[in-house]
């Protein structure tokens, strides 16, 4: 090397149009993203930093870097937690260009992985049926012993990935009519969606929303042929089967002529308000994308802009609240939560250090990256046990399951809800 | 591709995952807060002042510059490798060592980031003064650096009036204290020469920062102004009138469209500019002192002026205001921030320069800056990709440094003089005044070896260097 004057000539790639999105050109590179990432905030490496990460996908755009595997590993390293979307002055929609990143580069992982997750995306979300049979066998797996003799003799990671699983309820959520009524007065019709794992591993969640949603005078409606939100595909890198998948459920609600699309799964709920990006290219349905995404309200957004009238009985529990990303971040909703937990007469809440921050589950994040998980979780469960909360509120499934499993694994042994949970308890029979 | 033989030692001293040297690493590197880019050849990430120690004398042997980095949130091109070399990351050096309450110090490593100290201090009511916009990102190693200021440097001065002792890496590795934790050591103040030599003279390690009790009483009001005259002379004013507030800082109305486009805290999208002013003290002091500023602010024709009711609305004013920069982005692609200083009093009347360099270079600026310290901040909205137009903006840029010196004031207020700025610095200083700067330099560093190429005109072209591009062609060096 010639000492003070380096002279790298830049190597040219092809460009890459379909990375040069006007997003890109709202970063003025100002930095304060930074110390609100996860992944930076671990590994103080700016390549692990959004403004990384957008200076990359520019890099790439341009010719400039290759779409190598290292470009990859940056990008798919992000939790897409969109933190940094809180943090910046200039409303930069980061989630969109990780994502459209994502989409040029495909899903994440050796050849192999990535076939599964394609088999995944494509052949086993979109199909309620098939998942539920899927998690039937895995149920039995459970339930009969055998992942008890069979888990010791698995291989390292998947072993890991075993002992995440969490216990598969005997039951699972069914929808048992197409519309069920609101008690007492109603006051709006609103459907509900009904999600691809929510269904089978939160289905009294599911049941406790449709109990709150009616008690406070809604009329439900649960459109039959309804599908997963898509969003593990988007942020997988995977964009044709995540289309088709909006594009049914804008059609099955649309027809059902809602007040509102209600989500209890903040991940899903970031996800549907955005299908009229996502369908921005599609001119039969880039209308009727916006109007569905502008129907879509989180269960707890929805419940506190409508008001409470189901009487509330008295809940003794210290909880702490755990903002899920898509929810804090992806949809700018702190307030309601709180709000609607802070009604529930015996209920303390205790705020959480650090609450807006990831707790490391990010869709399949914990599972293609557990070890950064795992780092993220175990610094959550420290600042749950700050808190001496008995239980944890965190309305969205990734998030339950994540920290069901901290809890478990680093303690404290705390409880895990879903909002609805509380309130379902909270307004039990008050109104029935 | 650097020597192989200084990536096997570099990675020997910090560990193979903190030496980048691939390109879908480094590229990362290659720019700041600014508009200046160039690729970094490597980047080394080391853990602590050991490594560091090694680091430097590994890069001695090898005649390797040295750019020392904090968080990049720099505005004036000082973390760019302009000559290749070792970028220097103290990101990992982010421990806050000790809290001495009594002493009402504390040590902390370079790569701690500005807020999280106040954030450490805050309940024992304390807080760490200096407070750059980007007080959420950057970090104290480059606030001393650069001798940041910040919208409080009105009351409270600038980072050197906080700094009481730094440990540094000097050129040959030792690594050696420079003033403590005491005010006033005995002997040259050779803590003050390092602050704000933008890395030019060794790597700080640790910092030895002074807290600021927390005053009883903070109130904070905004003024609404349908003319900028308004509201400068509002600001003469004021400080005329013998009240010191804490701050002072005026937004105008491009940059009130950045902040509300971005991410929107409510302010009159219709005003020609907003005054905020921020009064400190016990709460005698600070209500009989916001009356009288309310008054002077009506007296200049404010249309309306609002005091913050509460510490939520007050932080919405300041979540605006310190989002500033950032939010140019809703508004153009790029911006080029200039940091101009003139005496107060000829506040208006750079005002109305600026707008006649607007007008003159066809640009679009957006102005927000500490009107207390008459420290401007001239944001020149543009697009990169449209040819010939970082020409004028450079010219432009040039148009309003001449303006403030023809004042009476100075190029840079806070965000040092880095890449960008020190073709300009020779209308400030004569030779022997640079003379003599480059002297103390040389006793620190007289390879040359620390973040070179910058603070001082390059020597081929002293006093006429142009301002290079943001994107250098292959083979062009600065």
């Amino acid at each position: 090397m010639e000492p003070h004057h380096n002279n790298p000539q830049e190597t040219v790639h092809a460009k890459v149009p379909s990375l040069d999105i006007p997003e890109l050109h709202q970063c003025v590179h100002c930095g304060l993203c930074l110390n609100q990432c996860p992944t930076y905030r671990v590994l103080r490496l700016e390549p692990a930093s959004p403004r990384g990460r957008i200076h990359l996908v520019n890099a790439a755009a341009e010719g400039r870097i290759e779409l190598g595997d290292r470009f990859k590993e940056h990008i798919y390293l992000c939790l897409l937690c969109r933190a940094c979307e809180t943090a910046c002055p200039s409303g930069v929609s980061y989630g969109r260009i990780a994502e459209t990143a994502r989409e040029q580069l495909g899903p994440p992982g050796s050849p192999f992985a990535r076939a599964l997750l394609n088999l995944v995306f494509t052949r086993l979300l979109p199909y309620p049926r098939r998942l539920r049979s899927v998690f039937a066998l895995l149920r039995l797996y459970q339930r009969t012993g055998m992942q008890r003799l069979v888990q010791p003799l698995l291989p390292g990671k998947l072993r890991d990935m075993d002992t995440m699983l969490p216990s598969i309820p005997a039951k699972f959520f069914r929808q048992k009519a197409m519309v069920l009524p609101a008690i007492g007065e109603r006051r709006a019709r609103v459907g509900l969606l009904n999600g691809c794992v929510m269904p089978l591993l939160f289905g009294d969640v599911n049941e406790a929303t449709i109990r709150v949603l009616r008690r406070n005078g809604c009329e439900i409606v649960l459109p039959k042929n309804q599908t997963c939100c898509g969003a593990l595909n988007i942020h997988n890198g995977e964009g044709v089967a995540a289309k088709k998948m909006a594009r049914r459920n804008i059609d099955v609600f649309l027809e059902s002529k809602l007040d509102a699309i209600v989500v209890n799964a903040a991940g899903c709920g970031a996800a549907m308000k955005e299908y009229g990006y996502l369908l921005r290219d599609d001119p039969a349905y880039r209308e009727k994308a916006e109007s569905f995404s502008a129907r879509v309200k989180d269960a707890g957004e929805f419940l506190a802009a409508l008001g409470v009238s189901a009487g509330l009985r008295p809940v003794e529990m210290t909880v702490t609240y755990q903002d899920p990303c898509h929810l804090a971040h992806g949809q700018r909703i702190r307030a309601q939560p709180r709000q609607l937990l802070r009604m529930i007469p015996g209920l303390k809440l205790t705020e959480l250090e650090g609450a807006d921050r990831c707790c490391g589950s990010a869709g399949i994040y914990n599972l293609t990256h557990s070890e950064m998980s795992q780092h993220l979780l175990k610094e959550k469960m420290q600042s749950v046990a700050a808190t001496g909360a008995e239980a944890i509120v965190a309305p969205n499934p990734g998030c339950m399951l994540q920290l069901a499993y901290g809890a478990r694994r680093y303690g404290p042994p705390v409880k895990i809800y879903h909002l609805m949970d509380l309130l379902d308890r909270a307004s039990d029979a008050a109104g029935e | 591709m650097p020597a192989a033989e200084l990536i096997r030692e570099l990675r020997g001293i910090v560990g193979s995952p903190y030496v980048l040297i691939e390109k879908a690493d480094v590229v990362v590197y290659e720019q700041d807060g600014s508009i200046f880019q160039v690729m970094p050849e490597i980047v080394v990430v080391p853990g602590d002042v050991e490594e560091i120690a090694a680091v430097v004398k590994c890069a001695r042997r090898f005649n390797t510059p040295i750019v020392p980095r904090g968080s990049g949130t720099g505005l004036a091109g000082g973390a760019v490798p302009a000559e290749g070399g070792i970028i220097l990351s103290l990101a990992r050096l982010n421990r806050i060592l000790r809290v001495d309450l009594q002493n009402r110090i504390a040590v902390v490593e370079p790569g701690v980031i500005n807020a999280d100290i106040t954030k450490l201090v805050a309940k024992d009511g304390l807080f760490y003064a200096p407070d750059p916009s980007s007080q959420a990102a950057c970090s104290i190693g480059g606030n001393v650096a650069n001798n940041s200021g910040g919208p409080h440097t009105l009351a409270y001065g600038v980072t050197t009036n906080h700094v009481l002792g730094i440990e540094v890496v000097l050129d040959d590795g030792r690594v050696v204290w420079l003033g403590g934790e005491v005010p006033d050591t005995p002997g040259y103040d050779l803590c003050g020469v390092f602050v704000g030599s933008e890395g030019t003279m060794g790597i700080v390690t640790k910092v030895v920062v002074k807290l600021t009790p927390s005053r009883e009483s903070v109130r904070t009001l905004l003024g609404v102004f349908d003319q900028m005259d308004d509201a400068t002379e509002t600001v003469v004013a004021i400080t005329g009138a013998g009240i010191i507030p804490a701050a002072l800082e005026i937004m105008d109305r491009t940059t009130i469209e950045a902040i509300e486009r971005g991410a929107p805290v409510g302010l009159p999208q219709n005003a020609e500019a907003v005054l905020i002013v921020e009064i400190e003290g016990l709460k005698e002091h600070t209500e009989r002192a916001l009356e009288i500023a309310r008054s002077i602010c009506q007296r200049n024709h404010a249309r309306e002026v609002k005091l913050a009711a509460n510490e939520a609305e007050r932080q919405l004013i300041w979540k605006g205001r310190k989002g500033a920069f950032g939010a140019m982005g809703a508004l153009a692609p790029n911006y080029y921030v200039q940091d101009g200083v003139v005496p107060r009093s000829r506040l208006p009347e750079m005002m109305r320069r600026i707008a006649l360099i607007s007008k003159q270079y066809n640009l679009r600026i957006a102005n927000v800056f500490h009107a207390g310290d008459g420290n401007l901040h001239p944001n020149i909205l543009f697009d990169m990709r449209s040819p010939g137009e970082l020409e004028r903006v450079i010219e432009a840029g040039a148009a309003t440094l001449r303006a403030c010196v023809e004042l009476g004031g100075s190029i840079t207020g806070e965000h040092g003089v880095g890449l960008e700025k020190k073709a300009y610095i020779g209308l400030l200083f004569n030779e022997a005044d640079l003379a003599a700067m480059a002297r103390v330099r040389r006793v620190f560093d007289p390879d040359g070896r620390f973040n070179p190429a910058k603070l001082f005109p390059t020597p081929a072209s002293c006093g006429e260097v142009r301002l290079e591009p943001a994107k250098i062609p292959a083979g062009l060096w600065i």
